[in-house]
């Protein structure tokens, strides 16, 4: 018995994967016409009874977020698809909407259905062309075989979808800034409460969900409840995408129920590149605090990452083997932290600029001791004090890198430089490195 | 000189999308993009006119995004992944090596027009590392020798195909058009899966899960 169990990807194989007739060969679009028979309040109660919890990296429980949205009240209701996949490590949407983007048109359809919604939008992000012209393939088909539009499937259900790119600004992930910028505004977060739920799009009830997490719903309707709860983990149901990266022998994508450990991913994937040996990764992105060869074992399910300090996010598993300088990938991070801050809220805006500019000292060898000290200090009055978590995200990576590696932030100052040599961290490492 | 009649139209069917037209802006500045390959003061003028704005506002906006340009950009946008993972990985080195080949830097572009250098972030292709974009497709597991081919490909009037994209690379303002959501017919071309796309997939299968 494999530890994997592709499901979304199970058939990406198959050279038409990404067209109609390639995903209606496989019972696509089945699930739709089982939840247009039930009520929209039914398909809700499923998927919280599935215990499907978004894979945007926050966890929250999905069908939870569907209830939220008030019922009976004449507004208009939006379903907004988070597209915008820019996490650092993060790579499961493009290869899944690349593959399978009717898994995500089924489950918007079926989704806006149950909270009641007649327009719908999926923003993903502008710098993947092809992306964009595969999502919009598939709208224009979904359409032309009745499941867009007017009283789809003859249920009386009406859903206009509309695919919006993005333009090049990793906050839009964030979903209240993903608003604002789908109203055409510059994308900044907004102070909740009001959360979505209640003042969403347009000030209208909205329900913002990743990629993942609403194409995972058909799989949900037609294979039933159980079915969804028997793979994964005690609070942590059913299975998911992980994205392996960086200096393994192979990376790539790997399906499998929640709860999997990195070890048992590393072995599938024939385990860290020859010759080297893993120093730290990511379980969910750069935002998430880096582990160590000592975290092997956790099981990569929200419960396990958490309870062992950092979070599950988007399940982006970013190797680094012991060539890497933890200080240079650190304060690449920092610096991408700060270059994306949306400027609204001081602590971020200002603190950003400073964590680079100690970051950069330390990289040189010009920081003293009392430098990281200044650093975990300026990290404590930035962190939650803004009103999204992109400043949370930035000062992850310090945190716990000085956490597990801070004798090698001190060589870089006895050392008068960094000792590493970036070339050997290469793929390309040449015979002199 | 102002946009023609027919590219008037084209905005009107952008705006008709929204519930609310100030959300046609962005497709809007995409569709500046495809025409004037940057964004020109007459495309703010024209998309304030058409939504009502005044033109600060759109200016504010398009200042946000950086794959909005105030300034011409090259007929193929080379972007090179120097995010932390595909930096340590080769990114860095990539970068450097295209520099000294084009003689420009990031946010520059060639004297002849044909293209500009951009240092970009994770682009979400981090299992292909390391990742170049040109014009927004997708460059898997670059190195600095086989991005010194794709730039004299470009020079040369026939750069290698994406890795995972169509066919042929499309210029700058050709795939703005796409993002502005005016299909170029090509979403069937290229593959439907790279292989770091597909390795789960097969080692469950080999163990025989399916």
């Amino acid at each position: 018995m494999s530890l994997l169990n592709p499901v979304l990807s199970a058939h990406w194989d198959e050279a038409d994967s990404f067209t109609i007739a390639g995903y209606q060969r496989h019972d696509g679009y089945k699930a739709l016409a089982k939840a247009l028979k039930a009520t929209p309040d039914e398909v809700i109660a499923q998927i919280k009874e599935s215990g499907l919890r978004g894979r945007g990296g926050a966890g929250f429980p999905t069908g939870n977020k569907w209830s939220f949205i008030p019922q009976g009240d004449n507004k208009a209701h939006y379903l907004v698809v988070n597209a915008d996949e820019s996490e650092p490590g993060t790579c499961k949407d493009m290869p899944l909407l690349m593959a399978n983007p009717h898994s995500l048109i089924e489950g918007i359809i079926i989704g806006s259905y149950a909270i009641r919604a007649n327009h719908s939008f999926i923003y993903l992000r502008g710098e993947v062309v092809h992306v964009f012209r595969r999502v919009q393939k598939a709208i224009d088909d979904a359409y032309a075989a009745g499941f867009l539009g007017k009283n789809i499937l003859g249920s009386g259900f009406d859903l206009e979808l509309t695919l919006h790119a993005g333009a090049g600004a990793y906050i839009c992930g964030e979903e209240t800034a993903l608003l604002d910028s789908l109203e055409g505004f510059r994308g900044q977060p907004r102070l909740r409460p009001p959360f979505p739920a209640i003042a969403g799009l347009y000030a209208m009830p909205t329900v913002v969900n990743n990629v993942e997490s609403i194409a995972s719903v058909p799989s949900i309707i037609q294979n039933g409840v159980e079915w969804f709860q028997a793979m994964g983990t005690e609070k942590s149901k059913g299975y998911t995408l992980y994205s392996l990266s960086g200096h393994v022998t192979n990376p790539g994508q790997f399906e499998a129920p929640l709860g999997i450990t990195l070890r048992q991913i590393l072995e599938l994937a024939g385990g860290v590149r020859a010759g080297h040996e893993l120093k730290f990764w990511t379980p969910g992105g750069s935002s998430t605090p880096m582990f160590t060869a000592e975290h092997l074992d956790v099981p990569l399910d929200y419960e396990g990452v958490s309870s062992a300090g950092s979070m599950l996010g988007t399940k982006a598993l970013q190797i680094f083997d012991e060539t890497t300088c933890v200080v240079r990938a650190v304060l690449r991070w920092v610096e991408f932290y700060k270059h994306e801050s949306c400027g609204k809220c001081t602590p971020c805006r200002e603190g950003t600029w400073w964590l680079v500019q100690i970051m950069k000292d330390l990289e040189a060898g010009k920081g003293s001791e009392a430098d990281l000290e200044k650093l975990l200090d300026l990290c404590d009055n930035i962190a939650g004090r803004s009103f999204c978590a992109l400043a949370d995200g930035a000062v992850a990576p310090i945190i716990s890198s000085l956490k597990y590696f801070r004798a090698e932030y001190i060589l870089h100052q006895t050392n008068g430089g960094c000792p590493f040599d970036p070339v050997a961290s290469t793929l390309f490492e040449t015979a002199g490195a | 000189m102002s946009f023609t009649t027919e590219e008037l139209a084209v905005m009107d069917t952008i705006i008709a999308r929204y519930p609310k037209s100030r959300s046609a802006i962005m497709p809007l500045l995409h569709y500046v993009q495809s025409i004037d390959g940057y964004v020109t003061p007459r495309g703010i003028e024209t998309i304030a006119e058409k939504l009502n704005l005044a033109t600060a506002e759109v200016t504010a906006v398009s200042t946000f995004y950086t794959q909005y340009k105030s300034e011409p950009v090259g007929e193929y946008h080379v972007g090179i992944c120097t995010n932390t993972l595909c930096a340590v990985m080769g990114g860095d080195a990539i970068y450097e090596s295209v520099c000294d080949r084009l003689g420009i830097k990031k946010d520059q572009t060639t004297p002849d027009g044909k293209i500009s250098l951009e240092r970009i972030e994770c682009n979400a292709a981090c299992d292909y590392a390391p990742v170049v974009m040109v014009n927004w497709e997708f460059y898997d597991n670059q190195t600095p020798a086989s991005v010194n081919e794709l730039i004299d490909g470009v020079r040369a009037g026939n750069p290698p195909a994406p890795t995972r994209g169509p066919k042929e690379l499309r210029t700058w303002k050709q795939n703005s058009a796409v993002l502005a959501g005016l299909s170029d017919g090509l979403a069937e071309e290229g593959v439907q899966a790279g292989a770091a796309s597909l390795l789960g997939l097969n080692i469950a299968k080999a163990q025989g899960s399916k």
